[in-house]
């Protein structure tokens, strides 16, 4: 009984600061009128009528599109790495898993502009370029780099899940499946890969989410070439003034998480998670 | 032709670093005989086991499966199966998936897949079990699908790891009276690794007792248990009483501060040697016609007999006997020479 209450300051700190605000969102979102004014608000779903036309579904497309390029990548360069670092003796693998986590050490902003510099028209790659003939060749704004910023920044969070579920993996398991006549491949395809599926589904969970609601990646990286759907949520918001319709879009960004998340995780067979997923 | 010997291991040495774990051993295994590799921990009998999986190179020496050598050959292709410790089940997998993981990588066609899983399914008294998963089965039921796992691949040799260990003590006892008769059913090779001495009498043809990377004994249970060949294994496989002695000639022998008749030979003349005798071999007999005589320090019942400790001046006793005396009480103790085993002093 009196554990119970120790939960009280915690269902408190819930409701105040994602209860109360996540409501509020839903609020503004189904009404329209002067953002700044709660008099003139009146219930509408004219916010969600006017993203369901073709500018704005463009967005929507292309930030999944992108969002979800940046996870195939992140798993595709993620998953060997951790299966390497799995397999190797206990002091090289806290090395590369260190060296893994310490650019989450640095801020995010700063690690982008990192990449401004680096890609820059003055940067070492441009100059590097027109060594070998190719001159002012832009390599910022444009899709490309804003894949590279989200692969760069969101791969620590592919790899680690995956690593810890492959590092736990019981090793008998491993000998029993040579033993019933798996070579090598086999036993990666038969009972490593199926059984480290739930660090993968937290693993593209983790990198899909971010991926998707960025807007600073895109903004920095992309320039005005790439609007994101989260570019378009922060301009709602912090030019247009129009929070009715920044968020709607949140909302409906929100949902859209929550199915692919629900979808994702129906690959996953041992839904109870024995590796820790995120459902 | 069928060969005699299933496996034979010769000269196997195996290091882990500087640590010896496997000191220059030698075995063979007979055709379809329950063989047990019995020790305490750290005997290397499981390092032994893991050579003939092929799970682990030996340092030096080679492994022979009938006749030829299979000492680098990788696990997969060995006609051997082991039957793992805490039998290392699939948790990602059914009952009949688990079965069928060998027969499915060698492309078993489906229809013969299921009829070979159900066989085994029966063989092991869980017939219906298909379906259920892992997690949902208790100890002794995960063991035998270890086992039916193991055995659907139809091997030459089975290897079992100390596969009762994590069950209770009536379990432990069901199962290995039903491991003998699986292996007797279906007829091949069990190599059985175990530290409980009990285990390894009932269940085993061959017995062979290692201690600190050595082999120490090999025989029948009859032979290891009658005829310990020295101080380690006679203390290691059951109760004894152990005692240093000197044969003073042959057929004739001294310990306890008389002079007893044997059936050994060929020692010499005044060589020391340890002597064994087992509890139950100690008779109490009149006062008159003792061999030792001796006073009762205590005595529990221990259902079938009474174990008592006999206080004989130079030697505590341990006595096994049907016949309740009261502790204080003067006894008189006989051992036939039938009864007397005599080894030599390890150097």
């Amino acid at each position: 009984m009196k554990f119970k209450n120790i939960g009280y300051p915690y269902f408190l700190w819930l409701g105040i600061f994602i209860l109360i605000p996540l409501l509020l969102v839903a609020y503004f979102a189904f009404t329209t009128g002067d953002s700044q004014n709660f008099q003139t608000f009146s219930f509408s779903i004219e916010n969600f009528k006017r993203f369901f036309t073709p500018i704005y579904l463009n967005v929507l497309y292309k930030s999944v599109n992108l969002a979800l390029i940046s996870t195939v990548i992140c798993l595709l360069i993620g998953y060997p790495l951790a299966y390497i670092i799995s397999k190797e003796k206990p002091r090289i693998r806290n090395i590369m898993i260190l060296l893994v986590v310490i650019p989450m050490w640095m801020n995010f902003l700063l690690r982008t502009y990192a990449w401004l510099t680096l890609l820059g028209k003055n940067g070492i790659l441009s100059k590097a370029l027109s060594y070998i003939g190719f001159n002012n060749v832009q390599l910022l704004y444009n899709d490309t780099t804003v894949l590279l910023g989200m692969v760069y920044n969101f791969l620590p969070f592919m790899i680690l899940p995956i690593f810890s579920v492959l590092i736990k993996m019981d090793n008998r398991l491993l000998e029993a499946a040579r033993d019933l006549g798996a070579n090598k491949r086999m036993v990666f395809t038969r009972v490593v890969l199926p059984l480290s599926i739930p660090g993968v589904i937290t693993g593209i969970t983790m990198v899909f989410i971010p991926a998707v609601s960025t807007f600073v990646i895109s903004s920095l990286l992309g320039g005005n070439k790439s609007t994101l759907i989260g570019n378009l949520i922060e301009q709602q918001f912090r030019y247009t003034n129009d929070w009715h319709f920044g968020s709607a879009m949140s909302i409906i960004l929100m949902v859209f998480i929550l199915i692919s998340i629900a979808l994702s995780s129906k690959f996953d067979k041992d839904k109870e998670g024995k590796g820790g997923g995120l459902w | 032709m069928a060969k005699t010997h299933a496996i034979d291991i010769i000269n196997i040495t195996k290091k882990f670093g500087d640590v010896v774990v496997l000191d220059n051993i030698s075995l063979y295994v007979r055709q379809n005989e329950f063989l047990t590799l019995l020790g305490p921990s750290g005997c290397g009998k499981t390092t032994t086991l893991r050579i003939i999986g092929g799970f682990e190179k030996p340092t030096k020496g080679n492994v022979y499966f009938e006749d030829e050598d299979i000492t680098t050959l990788p696990p997969y292709l060995r006609q051997i199966n082991t039957v793992f410790q805490r039998y290392a089940l699939f948790p990602h997998l059914n009952v009949f998936e688990n079965i069928a993981f060998g027969l499915k990588i060698k492309k078993t066609p489906k229809k013969e897949i299921e009829s070979k899983v159900a066989k085994m399914l029966k063989l092991v008294n869980l017939s219906g079990f298909e379906n259920r998963d892992i997690e949902s089965l208790s100890g002794g039921q995960q063991q035998r699908i270890a086992i039916a796992r193991a055995l659907v691949n139809e091997p030459r040799v089975l290897l079992l790891d100390e596969p009762l260990g994590a069950l209770d003590l009536k379990l432990r006892k069901e199962m290995q009276l039903e491991l003998k008769s699986i292996q007797k059913r279906v007829g091949i090779t069990f190599i059985y690794v175990t530290h409980d001495q009990e285990e390894a009498l009932t269940m085993s043809d061959t017995i062979i007792v290692m201690d600190k990377g050595k082999i120490q004994q090999i025989g029948t249970p009859v032979d290891i248990y009658n005829e310990p060949i020295n101080r380690f294994v006679a203390q290691f496989i059951g109760e004894s009483n152990i005692l240093d002695g000197e044969m003073k000639e042959d057929f004739k022998v001294f310990f306890a501060n008389h002079l007893f008749s044997c059936v050994d030979k060929g020692f010499g003349n005044n060589i020391p040697v340890d002597v064994v005798i087992r509890p139950e071999d100690m008779e109490i007999i009149a006062l008159s016609e003792a061999h030792l005589i001796g006073r009762v320090e205590s005595i529990i019942f221990k259902g079938v007999h009474y174990e008592m400790e006999v206080n004989t001046g130079n030697f505590i006793w341990t006595v096994h006997s049907t016949l309740k005396k009261e502790v204080g009480e003067e006894v008189g103790l006989m051992i036939v020479p039938d009864n007397i085993h005599i080894m030599r002093k390890e150097s």
